[in-house]
């Protein structure tokens, strides 16, 4: 395949407008590059992702309520992504880690044609998982404050702090909210690494719960235990979920 | 070291040791049989000696200090170098009227003295408790001078911390995206391109300059506030609008420096840069009852879980003001629907009208 002569369709993602106009001036030397669309913030990325079929977008990271990071989660990875950022010193690490190519602003010309060269060779390729870069680009000591999921069309944004708990659907994990579940593509283990394991417990193989929710434990059966939420949920805990559980709880008393 | 073995303080010790001395020349003299000048020679000889041995006390005073060992320990502590020190006083005393006095002198004195020893005892006794209090005294007020310098010295080193801190205050994350959006004015506008450099040269420059003084005018620090939003104005486009009501007179007030910059960087920080659509800052000061008000006030969102991350700012902001104020200020943090406000107030120092 000859990747030079493949058209290239663009995205530009930045919530600044000057900074979209350096992109923009910086790709009118390539004619193969089509610009499809300028996105003022996460939504309207994910939105135009979703009409236009971009294979290549210039993203920027530090956006208004969804970040670089989570707009790539919600387009998934079959797409070449190039970040931009001006100064966040633990985006470009997690950038460095998986090999993402990234500019730092101001943009230069030769650093842009080299990060176009390469996003040129690579179309089609898959980008690491967007969760992945976001849990490496998390400052030490810090966890998730929202959760992003995506009902076809639909962004909706959960604060970690209203979710009841999580539960495990094959590759899915259902996240449980006032009273609604909401589909997210994520394997529990790796939602579990990003919340607060001050305030979320593993109780089940399948289970997170918000210890907040949790009213009492019930035994239920030989080996194991019910664990009631607030809401009358009951949900299963295992014998080392109940380990997990007592130790907080006996931390916080 | 002793802290009376200095010139001027050991003048002063010894020179209360002197009506001591005349009173015993006198009683010398008229009691006894001798001369003025054996007599004179003899008290100050025994008291110039006892008056050094009492100095003596600092140490048994150093190593039992008022209120942390127990007063039987303390009692028992002082009772017996009294009494050791009083009893080498006596029979130094003996000694050095057999050096001072004549032969025949010396038996008279002898005499005289030999049934009032007990007495004499028991005045060296009191005496070295008298100097046993002394020195706590001047243990208590090397205490408070001590920790009076330790106070300045801690004063000073917090101003260093805090002088460093406002020089490192420029944040990296404001200056990248200055220079990408002077990048990207270069070819929409030039003019606007230059217009920014020479905004954010002066937003540097003042930022430098005003670290380095301890108090400036509010309109010093208004004029980079100023500087900063135009910056970030051009940056953030439609979405930053600012409002400003300043009350005139309070602009000739003084205020640290680099007070309100952090705070303003916060709100477009936190507040402005998460918003899709913007929002508005709002600068406001007034002064009254001798008091300077000021407040800044964003649009956040209020959806936003965001535990507040301009924390380290405000804490910051906050300790400065302690440091610098005490009890006489105040910062208020809260939040009213969308809009996040830092509510700030001071003394109102006026400050020279500028030029």
């Amino acid at each position: 395949m000859n990747a030079s002569a493949k058209k290239i369709r663009a995205l530009i993602v930045d919530d600044e407008e000057l900074a979209r106009h350096v992109v923009r001036e910086l790709l009118q030397s390539h004619p193969e590059v089509e610009i499809l669309a300028e996105c003022a913030n996460g939504f309207e990325a994910a939105k135009a992702f979703a009409e236009h079929q971009p294979n290549l977008m210039f993203l920027d990271v530090q956006m208004p309520k969804l970040t670089g990071f989570d707009v790539l989660e919600l387009i998934g990875t079959d797409v070449s992504v190039i970040f931009t950022t001006a100064y966040d010193q633990y985006a470009m690490r997690a950038f460095e880690v998986h090999a993402v190519d990234y500019l730092l602003k101001p943009i230069g010309r030769e650093r842009f044609e080299a990060a176009l060269e390469r996003a040129k060779s690579r179309l089609g390729a898959k980008m690491p998982p967007a969760h992945e870069l976001a849990a490496t680009a998390r400052p030490p000591q810090q966890f998730l404050e929202r959760l992003v999921v995506k009902d076809g069309t639909k962004v909706t944004l959960i604060p970690v702090t209203k979710l009841d708990y999580a539960e495990a659907q094959d590759d899915y994990v259902a996240l449980a909210t006032q009273g609604k579940k909401h589909l997210k593509q994520q394997t529990i283990s790796a939602l579990e690494t990003g919340l607060n394991p001050d305030c979320f417990v593993r109780i089940h193989r399948s289970y997170i719960v918000n210890l907040e929710r949790v009213v009492r434990i019930e035994p239920y059966g030989k080996d194991s235990r019910l664990a009631i939420l607030t809401d009358g949920t009951r949900l299963p805990v295992s014998r080392a979920g109940y380990a997990r559980l007592k130790a907080l709880l006996d931390e916080r008393k | 070291m002793h802290p009376l073995l200095t010139r001027n303080r050991l003048g002063l010790y010894l020179l209360a040791w002197v009506p001591l001395v005349a009173t015993s020349i006198y009683v010398l003299v008229t009691r006894g049989t001798l001369g003025w000048l054996q007599a004179t020679a003899l008290a100050v000889a025994v008291f110039l000696f006892y008056a050094f041995l009492c100095l003596s006390a600092w140490y048994p005073c150093r190593a039992t200090p008022l209120g942390r060992v127990s007063f039987i320990r303390l009692l028992l502590t002082h009772l017996i170098a009294a009494v050791l020190i009083s009893f080498v006083w006596t029979q130094a005393g003996g000694a050095l009227a057999y050096a001072v006095l004549s032969p025949e002198k010396l038996d008279a004195i002898r005499v005289q003295f030999r049934p009032q020893l007990n007495s004499i005892f028991t005045i060296g006794v009191l005496l070295y408790l008298l100097s046993v209090a002394f020195h706590y005294v001047l243990i208590a007020m090397e205490d408070s001078r001590h920790a009076e310098a330790q106070a300045v010295e801690s004063r000073v080193l917090a101003r260093d911390a805090e002088l460093k801190a406002l020089k490192a205050q420029v944040n990296p994350h404001f200056l990248f995206n200055s220079l990408n959006s002077i990048s990207a004015l270069t070819s929409v506008d030039p003019a606007k391109a230059r217009e920014m450099c020479i905004l954010l040269a002066e937003f540097l420059r003042m930022t430098l300059g005003l670290g380095e003084k301890s108090a400036i005018l509010l309109s010093e620090e208004l004029a980079l506030l100023e500087r900063f939003l135009a910056i970030e104005k051009v940056r953030f486009g439609a979405r930053l609008r600012v409002e400003e009501a300043i009350q005139d007179e309070s602009r000739t007030l003084l205020i640290p420096p680099l007070l309100l910059q952090p705070l303003v960087e916060n709100a477009v920080m936190h507040g402005i840069a998460n918003l899709p659509g913007g929002g508005t800052i709002r600068v406001a000061s007034q002064c009254q009852d001798g008091r300077l008000s000021i407040t800044i006030e964003n649009t956040f969102d209020a959806e936003s879980t965001s535990t507040r991350r301009g924390g380290l700012g405000l804490a910051n902001v906050r300790r400065r003001l302690e440091g610098r104020y005490e009890k006489q200020s105040s910062m208020q943090v809260n939040t009213d629907g969308d809009r996040f406000r830092v509510q700030l107030s001071l003394p109102a120092e006026p400050g020279a009208s500028p030029k």
